[in-house]
């Protein structure tokens, strides 16, 4: 009862601000989240401002935010990377700056979804097959094991070799980057399955397909989703290297030229645009997770109390 | 081999184990005994108490009769039938609650019916009248984790009593609980039992519990767990726990058991020491 009391008093002023607005509670912690992710940007924001002030910060290497975010027109033409190399063609008829935004965000964030996609899809059959068979397990598993160490760096000339260039690397390198250690990940959860729900399962007469179909898939499927969150930031960090290479354009592509051209500002840019789609990724996997796995508590604020 | 000779076994009874031994591990250097020649009949409708104290094997009976552990020596018969595998007619109740998170009430009660593919009108239809006998009919739609622990066992029994068993395996459902729910899901275990008609064999090492349940109480040893008296139980029902009768008998239950505690403390710290 004393620590609710004690977070109670120091929660910050904006939140009871809102609390006399009459907001509903659910709004008001959601602002006040917000509020709070604002103050942290801001401080580390502030701090960079303050060391620019101070000149330790050169903004021809360390441009402080209000230079890289304060002409976003002129940064934003620079994504049009598709029309860029083509011979022939005016850069002036590409697409507007804002909607080459657009596209490289949305070619990038689809390659990384697709990934996902394909390397849980891929990696859960896999490894319920392999504790479900098992031949296919002494026929696989020692593969698996050996490559998952294999950093997806390496996996870069295999995917330009296979898949030449455009969205197939790169979305191959999300997939391979994920797979290997979300099927280690699978099995060790179905060996984690408690005993008593498959027991149970086998005093009610069900076969082994059902068992796995019924028992096992939906009990694994919690901490799955939860490591396919944790390896989300993963393959934002992968799809970059991927595009830095074999792509027209993505963000990656972007990062690369940034570099060639010597042009902080277009690096940092960029930088702030994955980190914040990497937030709301994340944010949205996460509603994904309350909505399909409605039956698991949040323990996130169990700790908070302390 | 000994127990060839019950092969033709013609008893009645719902659960006959005759020389039943259990080895964990046999064969390598971690193996061991933790039971050795058991022989029980348990009566069709018998309420039977497995008493003894902790890690003597009785749970390991329990998973025997229920089919899905291997003796290693014996012979167990259910009805005439030997036992080769787990069957619906053989429920068994574990300690902790293992209701599926991701079922509602009803679905959970229901599980063995939907792993036969019956219709969702016949598995609706048996979860109502299951829970009903249970007392927990507002609870259908509800989800596991909406429930006290108390009513997550009520609910594993009648997701048990859904099966239609004729015997019921108990490994100390109620551990978990506090005293008073415990005493009251006691009553109501004797209610549902009554009413089911079916053999119950509960595990626990609580004097008290075999007091207020059995009709006989299977008392064991130490480490390999062996049968080392069985005590017949006439108190009536409902049974006074602070009766004359109730105390003589809990009285003696702890002296038979006192021996075999102490045994099995010695043991655990002869074991910590090496």
């Amino acid at each position: 009862m004393r620590s609710t009391m004690a977070s109670m008093a120091a929660l910050p002023r904006p939140a009871t601000l809102l609390a006399s607005l009459g907001l509903s509670p659910g709004l008001r912690r959601s602002l006040a989240r917000f509020g709070w992710a604002a103050l942290s940007v801001g401080l580390f924001a502030g701090i960079w401002e303050l060391l620019w002030a101070i000149g330790w910060a050169d903004p021809k290497l360390l441009p402080p935010p209000h230079i890289f975010l304060g002409n976003i027109p002129d940064q934003a033409r620079y994504f049009n990377t598709a029309t860029r190399w083509q011979i022939g063609v005016n850069p002036a008829d590409g697409p507007s700056p804002y909607e080459a935004v657009a596209m490289t965000i949305g070619a990038t964030g689809l390659r990384v979804m697709v990934g996902l996609l394909i390397a849980a899809t891929l990696s859960i059959a896999i490894g319920v097959l392999i504790r479900y068979f098992g031949l296919f397990e002494k026929l696989v598993l020692p593969t698996i094991t050996l490559l998952s160490p294999v950093s997806p760096i390496a996996w870069l000339p295999v995917a330009i070799f296979i898949f030449g260039i455009g969205n197939a690397p790169a979305i191959f390198m999300v997939v391979i980057a994920l797979f290997f250690h979300m099927v280690l990940s699978t099995i060790s959860q179905i060996d984690n399955v408690s005993r008593a729900f498959i027991n149970v399962a086998r005093t009610m007469g069900a076969s082994k397909r059902q068992i796995y179909a019924r028992v096992i898939v939906p009990a694994i499927l919690p901490q799955l989703l939860i490591v396919l969150r944790l390896n989300l930031f993963g393959a934002w960090m992968v799809v970059l290297v991927a595009e830095s290479t074999g792509v027209g354009f993505g963000l990656g592509q972007v990062i690369m030229m940034a570099r060639n051209t010597f042009n902080p500002s277009l690096v940092f840019f960029t930088i702030a645009l994955i980190g914040l789609l990497g937030f709301l990724s994340d944010w949205l996997l996460r509603l994904v997770q309350k909505r399909v796995l409605y039956w698991v508590p949040e323990t996130a604020g169990v700790l908070r109390g302390l | 081999m000994a127990s060839d000779s019950y092969a033709d076994w013609s008893s009645q009874d719902a659960v006959v184990c005759r020389g039943v031994g259990k080895t964990w591990a046999e064969g390598t250097a971690r193996a061991h005994e933790a039971l050795r020649g058991i022989d029980l009949d348990v009566a069709p409708g018998e309420f039977v108490v497995l008493l003894g104290p902790s890690g003597c094997g009785k749970s390991t009976l329990l998973y025997l009769i229920a089919g899905l552990e291997r003796q290693t020596s014996g012979r167990i018969w259910a009805f005439r039938d030997p036992v080769e595998g787990p069957s619906p007619d053989r429920s068994l109740i574990f300690q902790e609650t293992s209701l599926f998170p991701w079922l509602t009430v009803w679905q959970n009660v229901s599980f063995g019916l939907s792993i036969k593919g019956a219709p969702e009108a016949e598995r609706r239809a048996v979860a109502r009248e299951a829970l009903a006998r249970v007392g927990l009919s507002e609870a259908m739609d509800k989800r596991p984790d909406e429930l006290s622990g108390g009513m997550r066992q009520r609910v594993a029994v009648a997701r048990a009593l859904a099966m239609r068993p004729k015997v019921l395996l108990m490994d100390e459902p109620f551990a978990a609980l506090d005293v008073q729910t415990r005493a009251k899901m006691q009553d109501f275990l004797l209610d549902v039992w009554r009413d089911s008609g079916a053999s119950v064999l509960f595990v626990t090492h609580h004097i008290d519990e075999a007091v207020a349940l059995a009709d006989r109480v299977v008392i064991f040893t130490a480490r390999p767990g062996r049968i080392k008296s069985i005590i017949p139980v006439t108190l009536p029902r409902p049974r006074d726990p602070f009766a004359p009768e109730s105390e003589a008998l809990r009285r003696l239950l702890t002296e038979e058991l006192r021996s075999e505690v102490d045994r099995a403390f010695a043991e655990q710290e002869a074991l910590a020491a090496g």
